[in-house]
């Protein structure tokens, strides 16, 4: 690969130290301009932590970092973004309550006579947008845009800058198929540009769809640099985790038994549940050890009906039994009362509280359920945080660390560890393996399964359809917030199917 | 425990300007620190601090309790003379006022009608969903017609030696104003730290949207602490006016509630809410109290003052902020680039 072109962007032997972690050591990183570079690695190989220290979020505590030749050395994103280097984080990070023009042009807005030139900014913005095919009316408010629009709202930003260096961190996680392949479009469009782009992901298809190349990282090392073309998939994985993936192939073939789940005792049972606005009136019955599977596309009222059975929001019409007798849940807590806890899709908005430690996020709901005048003795605590530490692998394995210090999988664990500890009698995911790596997702899967073995029902919500499918005993498809068909999980049912009872709204 | 940690202990900056501050004392009155005991009661400088702070520490405490949930209360100024008007209402109509049963209903009234003032604000901002600063600048505004309402604009005095006692007394050769202080900080520490209702306050400030799906119910828990903040006003308030035997329903804890303010956030407890911290609080109180003596030992002139105070607090402000320390620290010393890549980690000394 000697024949390439200069790297636009190289690093030497980088080394990255936190307190009592080494987050990366020696690492080598090179991307060439007009190229989409994958970097690939588990939750906490150091993904993140390269990208920060690249773009000047962290101080490098070895190692060099040149552009185009000349080393440099960032004091803050702003200063990597002038020099061309700009990043789209995994999480929107934009103005909800600024209209769309505002936030690609915000602290760059044209002027004229010292004022603000309104018109000017709506002009250019829409412009920016029509250059990545984005229709979009840019005087609204950010926030009336779906997420995955606000995405590309951020995509939009970073490339005005003038970027030379475009950073993708996780872009694909909140959009459907049709986004993803607008994304890539675009991706294709300023690859042709001669943009060089950093692209991270966790759906491996993605990656050998759109990358020319990839980096992989694994326990704050360098793997190698690999050709896309050249490394195949299992490779890859094998690289990722450092072992072998029997486990989630002998995962896909456990039989389910479908007959036995719907004749064990109906848990829930929701009659003609709706509320105006969010989803159609539907009718969903959860066995006691049934997992139940949600799938549609984003914005097809997925969480919605996970949040009126949890009581997140009221039902304002129809009704919801719960063990057989009618219930109203007005509150969280009253769905919690009932042994129904809430895994939100949303984690760092709706599930973590980020100051406080692994600890005290996992024992949150238990507590919140006894009260604060019952304290959990501290005995009690370290017990059930370490066990499920240790059962969970949650990484690093201190129960004392804020939670905020943890890779986005991790994070996600803590929240099911949270309530895994009160005993739920309906668990509710909504995308518990969304943005996080290979292995833990395989982790995920497979305690899904323990449990409904077990008797806990499930409710779980994923946009891959091979999940949904592989976990489910039947599976309840959404489209255009309305619950259009729920199909018994048998032989006949493949990913086919599902995604043309999608497409179809199941009328075919 | 290590330097290095000592020196990362969340505490140890206020605890250094506290240090600092009475190291200064020392300089300009020999005798600062001297405590001795006459007539079964000690006597000195410390002790002084202690006893006039005593009220600012007790509306700190309950400030901090709001702050953790995201909120804040401004009207504790306001209840600090709505109570203590009420108190000396209430003393100077008994027929005798050195019953001890009449000044204890006096307190009862009082510490009440601040308990239902409390309610009011928590209401406002739980149930209604008022911003707090709002929703208490209300009752900071109103408040203190209601006080004048209550004194009827005049300076109410009180001769009463049971009443004296809360804020101007004695017991067990301590001021009964610190004792009162300990009482309380030893019940809120056991009901936040050993109970779990630090865990959940801090969650509610922390995160509200997650922290209602986690199943807290964080309605009631802000409005217990905005009452639980009016009482340590309304207590406060008792000490205020007993010390001087009288109520002033316009300049009693007149701006009580920024240096309440101050003392919680130079405690490090965030205005955004989430973590708390109840010795840092204290420390905090203690250092704008310890200020308040400097000022007035060391002979700034009176008019400036509070230019004095407002520097002081700034750059307490300043050596608490990780990031200013870095940047003074970095500015010293610019570290040669390319720390060797090979070097041993850095080793863990436990603490």
């Amino acid at each position: 690969m000697d024949d390439a072109p200069a790297p636009i962007l190289h690093m030497r032997g980088i080394c990255k130290e936190f307190p009592g972690v080494r987050a990366l050591s020696d690492v080598d990183f090179r991307l060439l301009p007009g190229e989409v570079h994958a970097l690939m690695g588990e939750n906490g190989a150091g993904k993140s932590t390269l990208i920060k220290v690249l773009t000047g979020v962290h101080a490098v505590d070895g190692g060099e970092i040149t552009l185009d030749g000349a080393p440099v050395s960032f004091s803050g994103p702003l200063a990597a973004q002038q020099a061309g280097i700009s990043t789209v984080y995994q999480e929107v990070n934009l103005c909800p309550n600024l209209s769309v023009a505002e936030n690609i042009l915000i602290g760059r807005e044209p002027r004229r006579f010292g004022r603000i030139h309104w018109k000017e900014v709506r002009r250019r913005a829409a412009a920016v947008l029509e250059r990545l095919e984005i229709h979009v009316d840019v005087s609204a408010p950010l926030s009336s845009c779906s997420l995955a629009v606000q995405q590309m709202v951020a995509i939009a930003r970073a490339v005005d800058v003038s970027a030379r260096v475009l950073i993708l961190d996780e872009p694909t996680s909140s959009l459907d198929a049709g986004e993803v392949a607008q994304l890539f479009r675009v991706m294709r469009r300023l690859k042709a540009e001669g943009i060089a782009i950093l692209f991270v992901s966790h759906f491996l298809d993605q990656i050998y769809e759109i990358a020319d190349r990839m980096t992989i990282l694994r326990d704050g090392r360098l793997v190698g640099e690999y050709l896309t073309g050249e490394l195949g998939q299992v490779e890859l994985v094998g690289k990722m985790i450092g072992k072998e993936l029997k486990d989630l192939e002998s995962l896909e073939n456990a039989p389910k038994d479908i007959a036995a789940a719907e004749r064990s005792r109906p848990f829930a049972e929701a009659r003609s549940l709706g509320r105006p606005g969010a989803v159609e009136p539907f009718t969903l019955t959860i066995h006691e050890g049934e997992v139940v599977g949600l799938a549609g596309l984003l914005g097809s009222g997925r969480t919605e009906v996970a949040r009126l059975l949890f009581g997140a929001d009221h039902a304002t019409t129809g009704e919801l039994s719960v063990g057989g007798a009618p219930v109203t849940l007005r509150t969280p807590r009253a769905a919690t009362n009932h042994g129904i806890a809430f895994c939100s899709e949303n984690r760092r908005a709706e599930g973590l509280i980020p100051d406080l430690t692994v600890r005290e996020n996992i024992i949150l709901a238990l507590q919140a359920a006894r009260g604060w005048a019952r304290p959990i003795p501290r005995r009690t605590q370290d017990e059930l945080v370490a066990k499920y530490i240790d059962a969970l692998k949650i990484r690093p394995a201190d129960p004392d660390r804020p939670v905020k210090n943890l890779s986005g999988g991790n994070q996600q664990k803590v929240l099911l560890a949270r309530w895994l500890i009160v005993e739920p009698k309906l668990l509710i995911l909504d995308e518990p393996t969304r943005g996080i790596d290979v292995g833990a997702k395989a982790e995920i899967q497979r305690l899904v399964v323990e449990l409904s073995d077990g008797g806990m029902a499930v409710l779980f919500i994923s946009a891959e359809l091979e999940e949904v499918l592989r976990l489910s005993h039947k599976v309840g498809v959404l489209r255009d917030r309305r619950l259009v068909a729920e199909l018994p999980n048998d032989d006949d049912l493949t990913t086919g199917v599902l995604m043309e009872t999608i497409a179809s709204g199941g009328r075919a | 425990m290590n330097a290095a940690a000592v020196i990362r202990h969340r505490l140890f900056w206020p605890a250094a300007v506290l240090v600092l501050l009475l190291a200064a004392n020392v300089f300009f009155t020999p005798g600062f620190l001297s405590v001795e005991l006459k007539d079964g009661h000690l006597y000195g400088s410390l002790i002084d601090i202690a006893r006039f702070g005593a009220p600012l520490i007790l509306v700190a405490i309950g400030m901090t309790l709001v702050i953790a949930t995201g909120g804040i209360d401004l009207s504790v100024g306001s209840v600090v003379a709505i109570s203590g008007a009420l108190a000396c209402l209430w003393i100077t109509d008994l027929d005798d006022q050195q019953s001890v049963g009449g000044v204890l209903t006096a307190v009862g009234l009082a510490l009440g009608l601040a308990l239902f003032l409390g309610l009011c604000n928590g209401v406002l901002v739980a149930g209604i969903g008022i911003q707090p600063i709002v929703a208490t600048l209300i009752l900071m505004v109103a408040g203190r017609g209601l006080a004048q309402l209550i004194t009827d604009g005049q300076i109410l005095t009180v001769n009463s030696a049971p009443y004296k006692l809360i804020g101007g007394g004695y017991w067990l050769t301590l001021p009964f104003g610190v004792l009162i202080v300990a009482a309380v900080l030893a019940i809120t520490a056991f009901l936040t730290r050993r109970m779990a209702l630090g865990l959940l306050l801090e969650s509610v400030g922390g995160n509200p949207v997650a922290s209602r799906l986690a199943g807290i119910r964080s309605r009631g828990l802000i409005v217990t602490v905005y009452a639980f903040c009016a009482l340590c006003a309304g207590i406060a308030g008792l000490m205020v006016s007993s010390n001087v035997s009288s109520a002033d329903g316009n300049n009693a804890g007149l701006w009580i509630e920024l240096d309440a303010i101050l003392a919680v956030v130079i405690g490090g407890t965030s205005l955004a809410g989430g973590r708390f911290s109840l010795g840092g609080t204290v420390l905090g109180a203690l250092v704008i109290q310890t200020l308040t003596t400097t000022i007035y030992t060391i002979g700034i002139p009176p008019e400036t003052t509070l230019l004095f105070k407002a520097l002081v607090v700034v750059a307490v402000c300043l050596l608490q902020s990780p990031a200013f320390r870095e940047k003074a620290l970095n500015r010293r010393r610019r570290r040669p680039q390319a720390a060797p890549a090979s070097a041993d980690p850095k080793v863990k000394v436990p603490a």
